[in-house]
């Protein structure tokens, strides 16, 4: 059993939570995840972990209420506990040498994850660049955070109503062709979002690492659910991902595979009524 | 007088027709009269072929003699001593290829039906209030397990009823491994396999649940927080595919998570919100215990047809013989000598038809069975909706690559010796970490034979 210690609301759809959990937060490194099951029908669901305290035992999720096992997660309050918690699983993101600069690109609830990767960079004493798309101003998630681990954080909105007005790929764009000298590129988002960015970093022949987020049930390497193909390769993000060369990645099959379920998502929000 | 009838007591089962729909167990379990003419049955041999094949040296003789008088509690008693999970194993062994093929009694009929017999003693005391156990007295010593499946448990169990103090440190959020995850409910109740563990709680074994070793803690690591032992029994891995077009589509899976979605996060009761793929026509390709198991599942949850895709002849088959009798009497289509060849999608991405292609036998291969030869010209299409690949795994890469000195050969399976001792002292390991995919009662045994090992290496130390 693991307790949520704090819960708040970055916006109307996202939550924060701290949940107790020692042994995970002793080990936890940027660019990994845990699963959990809420209670005892619960499914099992992967998230990555935004941050960690090792000294007070605990990890911090940020998740959007995306489905029926998330809608779950985010009716508990604090001091309730969440019955399931397992990490840290998949392997940690890991820096090429000699990176001097990076961008680090979140787009929506991606920012999450975005937000260690950002961190862990900065702290290395590498030049970071943060640009965060949000579809609008009422869904901007961790703009101080940002800020303090970052050099420049430039927001985007699909409608323009905070920051830059566009996608994250103009802007990534933009500062490329101003110049901006990236070693490599984090993109951490939508999948179509990956996708695209991928897409303007082959045309600069900048490395660029995405983090994947495949259907998952044990996240041990048992099941197979995971497999994404890279480089035209079978493999399992997790346990040898979540993060891969988003160069290689075949993403129109990803986002294929994860509409796997979405006809049984509908029924089982429809009929549980949430 | 022994009972001479050539046939074992029939097994009351649920009608293939009726059990095809639901989860319940397929064969019910003898009576107390029927067990008692079975184990009636048994010529008591001198020199007890039986026991030579069984993994762990059950007193097969020894506990059907106490059946035949009537006495199922010193049977259970009996069994107890060599076997920490005997309705598991009466219900799951391949029992043809081991005890019961080499019953004195089988050379003209049917064998005894050991595996009944067993499975009769330990549901007759599961279904007893248990006894307050009798907790080993602790002998100052602390074992890690790793992997809460049957080699797992049947070390855990060994050990702690020598005195030691065992955690087992569970990747899952429930112990059990393959019986909880893999194996249905139609072939072991769940209920079964924890009360099984909980037999095991109540002498002492601790199980730490949601604990990925090799993530959360190092092999290492156990031994610093003062655990003397480790045993790794960390089970199959990343299952295999056929590295065939196709395998992307939306509508293929793993066995694995086929049958993990359905067992253990129970997609198959409503009230779970795991989501399991509907399927009208479905492939199953492979001939093993796990096809078979998928297949009958898919049946269960509703597919219209359900088809076994294997490459060699029925007789190469690796899947018990009740299992493959029991899934054709449910209706299960078994389509051999046939091999996938790519599987077709629709306009989204799902699958819509699988193409095969015909099959003969030539000469045998390094497994010494005839390995199949594809019949040029012979495709075509079989029309499914869902393809589940049940062609095997290869081990857990976790541990393997995050403990320095544990040797592991090409395949990725941990190198042990005849102790069951891995390149690293103090670090033990069996199971289908060991062999790659194997059966519940191999892992028992080397889990079995890891336990004494283990003894035996804290006791000289």
């Amino acid at each position: 059993m693991f307790r949520i210690l704090k819960k708040d609301a970055l916006n109307q759809s996202v939550i924060r939570m701290d949940i107790e959990a020692p042994f995970i937060a002793k080990k936890a490194l940027a660019g990994q995840f845990i699963i959990f099951r809420t209670d005892e029908k619960g499914e099992r669901v992967p998230l990555t972990i935004a941050d960690y305290n090792r000294e007070a035992g605990t990890i911090t999720i940020i998740f959007q209420i995306a489905g029926y096992s998330t809608a779950k997660l985010a009716e508990m309050n604090e001091d309730d506990y969440i019955l399931d918690v397992v990490g840290p699983l998949g392997i940690p993101t890991h820096i090429p040498e000699n990176v001097k600069k990076a961008c680090v690109i979140g787009g929506g609830v991606g920012c999450a994850i975005a937000y260690p990767q950002a961190k862990q960079l900065f702290n290395s004493n590498i030049h970071v660049d943060v640009i965060a798309g949000f579809r609008n101003k009422d869904i901007v998630i961790l703009e101080n955070e940002f800020k303090a681990c970052c050099n420049e954080l430039i927001i985007c909105t699909d409608d323009g109503s905070y920051g830059q007005k566009g996608f994250v790929t103009n802007a990534l764009r933009e500062r490329i062709e101003n110049g901006a000298d990236y070693d490599v590129v984090i993109a951490i988002g939508p999948t179509p979002m990956m996708k695209f960015v991928c897409d303007v970093t082959k045309e600069f022949n900048i490395k660029t690492i995405v983090s994947l987020n495949p259907i998952m049930i044990d996240g041990t390497g048992m099941c197979g659910g995971c497999r994404v193909t890279v480089d035209g390769k079978i493999r399992y993000a997790c346990v040898e991902g979540p993060d891969f060369d988003g160069h290689l990645v075949d993403f129109d099959e990803l986002m294929s595979r994860n509409s796997t379920y979405h006809r049984h998502e509908h029924e089982c929000r429809m009929l549980k009524g949430i | 007088m022994p009972n001479m009838s050539l046939n074992k007591v029939p097994m009351p089962e649920q009608e293939p027709i009726v059990r095809a729909s639901n989860f319940k167990e397929v064969s019910l379990g003898y009576t107390e009269e029927m067990a008692v003419e079975e184990a009636l049955r048994c010529l008591n041999c001198k020199n007890k072929p039986c026991v030579s094949g069984c993994p762990v040296g059950v007193r097969i003789p020894e506990f059907i003699e106490q059946i035949a008088n009537g006495n199922f509690e010193a049977a259970y008693d009996i069994i107890k001593t060599t076997n920490g999970l005997p309705a598991v194993c009466g219900r799951v062994c391949p029992q043809e290829n081991q005890c019961e093929g080499k019953c004195v009694r089988g050379i003209k009929g049917e064998s005894v039906a050991i595996g009944r017999l067993e499975r009769f003693a330990a549901d007759y005391m599961l279904a007893k209030t248990p006894k307050a156990p009798e907790i080993p007295e602790f002998n100052g010593h602390k074992v890690a397990v790793v992997g809460g499946g049957p080699s797992g448990l049947t070390c855990a169990g060994d050990l702690a009823r020598l005195g030691y103090k065992v955690t087992i440190f569970e990747a899952f959020h429930t112990a059990g491994g393959v019986l909880m995850y893999g194996i249905p409910e139609f072939r072991l109740p769940k209920a079964v396999v924890q009360k099984e563990i909980d037999s095991l709680k109540s002498i002492g074994v601790e199980i730490m649940t949601n604990m990925v070793i090799g993530k959360v803690l190092s092999v290492d690591e156990l031994i610093e927080m003062g655990y003397e032992a480790v045993f790794i029994g960390s089970g199959a891995g990343l299952p295999s595919f056929m590295g065939i077009e196709g395998e992307a589509l939306v509508g293929v899976c793993s066995a694995n998570e086929y049958l993990t979605r359905i067992n253990l996060m129970k997609g198959y009761l409503d009230e779970y919100d795991t989501p399991v793929i509907k399927s009208k026509a479905v492939a199953v390709v492979g001939g093993g215990n796990v096809a078979m198991d998928a297949a009958r599942s898919a049946k269960r949850m509703g597919a219209e047809k359900v088809y076994i895709v294997y490459r060699r002849s029925e007789a190469e088959m690796p899947a018990r013989l009740e299992e493959v009798h029991h899934a054709k009497e449910e209706g299960i289509e078994f389509l051999t000598l046939n091999n996938p060849v790519r599987i077709i999608g629709d306009e989204n991405g799902r699958v819509k038809a699988m193409e095969c292609v015909k099959m003969e036998l030539g000469a045998p291969d390094e497994s010494g069975r005839r390995s199949p030869v594809a019949i040029n010209g012979s495709n075509y299409e079989l029309e499914v909706d869902t393809v589940i690949m049940a062609i095997g795994t290869s081990p857990n890469p976790l541990i393997r690559t995050t403990t320095a000195g544990l040797d592991a050969n090409k395949r990725g399976c941990l190198i042990v010796n005849e102790d069951a001792l891995t390149s690293r002292e103090g670090v033990y390991a069996g199971g289908d970490a060991v062999t790659g995919a194997a059966t519940v009662i191999l892992a028992m045994g080397s889990g079995k034979t890891a336990a004494k090992s283990i003894d035996a290496y804290i006791k000289t130390k």
